[in-house]
């Protein structure tokens, strides 16, 4: 679905950001993309539809090369929701804001009508439909941006940080609706530092730092690592945390979900709980 | 934007980095006032070399070179603006265009070229606070300082911020450069309201934060740094005098002995 060979990537301003990336993502995966800040991960997805292209290397989306395709074609497959929504809303109403897009990608207007009605309820914003973007909160703006992206329904979906700012409430529907899009077979790529989010969501994670790929593998594996976790500079989810001071007492390290975590422990001591 | 590039300031040591930014502005509008006085080609061939040396000091070739770049697209419009202008307004119909004409639009682009080589030295060299620091010992109010560094330190913030909102209606399926030319105007509008709303929204923010630091608490600041004029500062300002003395004089009493460059450009 999207290949990258061996990529590398210099800002006009001689910033080194990606030495030699390579990553394959398959339809239906779900990828977590994790490492400091300015360890290239926003760089690397910006790859995914064109918007920047590789300086060495290439990049093959649904076997076409991102150089000789526009990133309007490109990204009517692959949809991006930017981190900051404010960065793209400026219609006048929530209507037209998740509308935008479908009229760029030239759907006819019963289509657009109908995709608008189904992102609108499939967010909650069917009481915002005619407010303005600019007076919703924050949580409700970035809805907002996903459903414009969401609308003309892209087979992968990158989300840049897309926890940032939420409160848990929002981030625990966040992940369900993350978790659902996947199910329902869409190639879903998260970028962002919350390594709790991603514990909990359990999906493929690509740990990179200082514009290179440290590993590439399951979260439980990956984000109990405590090597790996230092090199990346993230800090482990809080369980596993838990099961790295208690391995003297004999119990696995690799625990990462919270229930998996409560029943190893009631094993260990009994059941007596 | 290639032409912003040319003035945005690079922290480096060099003696001209090392000047004072007052200093460096007095040479500037002598360059300036010099290169309105004149519309002959030699006196702007001689400024424009004689500020070459300023640009090697100060080690900024590679971004002067730039900035020269980015202002040949509009020093071509100028030549061919006054060349027509002044053809048809004058010399029409008698054809070919005569060569005085040439050296005048010549004269023209270059005192444009002249005028951006010397604010591109200049603002290559000052560090806005610098810059900000001498309004403010030249008595202008502190507000009006502040508001200019304000504004010369967020230009780059704000271009960055433009290339997010570009790429995030990119993705959105924008094509900018679709459509004829209304069309493509009217393309822009997706990426204006969204940098403009973050410019307002990012000038409260600053105004809270500012007040947050008690701005404007006392009437009378301090600086923990201040400027002094040094020897090199002097004789900046001396050769400084010294052209315009010179520039002067000769527009004075020899401005009739200027020799033409025609036979050089008719060959």
């Amino acid at each position: 679905m999207i290949e990258v060979k061996d990529i590398f990537f210099t800002y006009p301003n001689n910033v080194k950001a990606l030495k030699g990336v390579s990553l394959n993502i398959r339809e239906g995966d779900f990828v977590a993309i994790m490492g400091q800040n300015g360890a290239g991960k926003t760089t690397l997805v910006k790859h995914f539809n064109g918007l920047l292209k590789p300086t060495k290397g290439a990049v093959i989306v649904n076997g076409v090369d991102t150089r000789e395709e526009s990133v309007a074609k490109l990204s009517r497959g692959v949809g991006f929701v930017f981190q900051n929504p404010d960065n793209q809303l400026f219609c006048e109403t929530v209507e037209e804001e998740v509308a935008f897009a479908l009229r760029n990608f030239g759907f006819e207007d019963k289509i657009v009508q109908k995709r608008v009605e189904w992102a609108i309820n499939l967010l909650g914003l069917a009481k915002h439909r005619q407010s303005s973007p600019f007076m919703l909160s924050g949580g409700e703006r970035k809805r907002v941006a996903l459903a414009s992206v969401l609308a003309w329904n892209p087979d992968v979906v990158i989300l840049d940080e897309p926890t940032i700012g939420q409160d848990y409430k929002q981030k625990e529907k966040l992940r369900q609706f993350i978790v659902q899009l996947n199910a329902q077979g869409k190639t879903v790529v998260v970028v962002t530092h919350d390594v709790e989010f991603v514990a909990e969501c359990n999906p493929r994670v690509v740990l990179m730092a200082q514009g290179e790929i440290v590993v590439d593998g399951d979260a439980k594996h990956v984000l109990t690592n405590a090597k790996l976790v230092t090199k990346a500079s993230i800090v482990p989810p809080q369980i596993s945390q838990i099961f790295m001071g208690l391995t003297d007492l004999g119990l696995p390290i690799d625990i990462i979900d919270v229930y998996e975590a409560r029943d190893i422990l009631l094993d260990f001591l009994g059941g007596d709980l | 934007m290639s032409v912003f590039e040319g003035f945005r300031f690079r922290r480096v040591l060099s003696p001209i980095h090392q000047l004072d930014p007052r200093a460096k502005f007095f040479y500037v509008c002598t360059v300036f006032v010099i290169a309105v006085m004149f519309n002959q080609l030699m006196p702007l061939i001689l400024l424009f070399l004689i500020q070459l040396p300023f640009v090697l000091a100060a080690g900024v070739q590679k971004e002067w070179i730039r900035s020269m770049k980015g202002a040949s697209f509009l020093a071509l419009m100028i030549f061919l603006f006054n060349f027509l202008f002044t053809y048809f307004y004058r010399e029409y119909p008698t054809f070919p265009p005569s060569s005085s004409l040439m050296e005048y639009s010549l004269a023209m682009t270059l005192r444009f070229i002249v005028l951006v080589e010397s604010f591109s030295i200049f603002f290559l060299t000052t560090s806005p606070d610098r810059l900000g620091l001498a309004l403010e010992q030249s008595h202008i109010p502190y507000e009006f300082c502040f508001a200019f560094t304000t504004a010369v330190r967020f230009v780059p913030v704000l271009a960055e911020e433009a290339q997010t909102i570009m790429d995030a209606q990119k993705a959105r399926g924008l094509e900018l450069e679709r459509g004829n030319f209304i069309k493509r105007i009217r393309n822009y509008i997706p990426i204006l309201i969204p940098l403009i709303v973050s410019a307002i929204r990012r000038s409260l923010e600053l105004a809270e934060a500012m007040e947050s630091r008690a701005w404007g608490a006392t009437n009378k600041r301090t600086n923990l740094y201040v400027l002094k004029i040094a020897r090199g500062d002097y004789i900046l300002a001396i050769i400084s005098i010294g052209m315009l003395v010179l520039a002067v004089y000769v527009w004075l009493f020899m401005r009739e002995q200027i020799p033409s460059l025609i036979p050089w450009i008719t060959g």
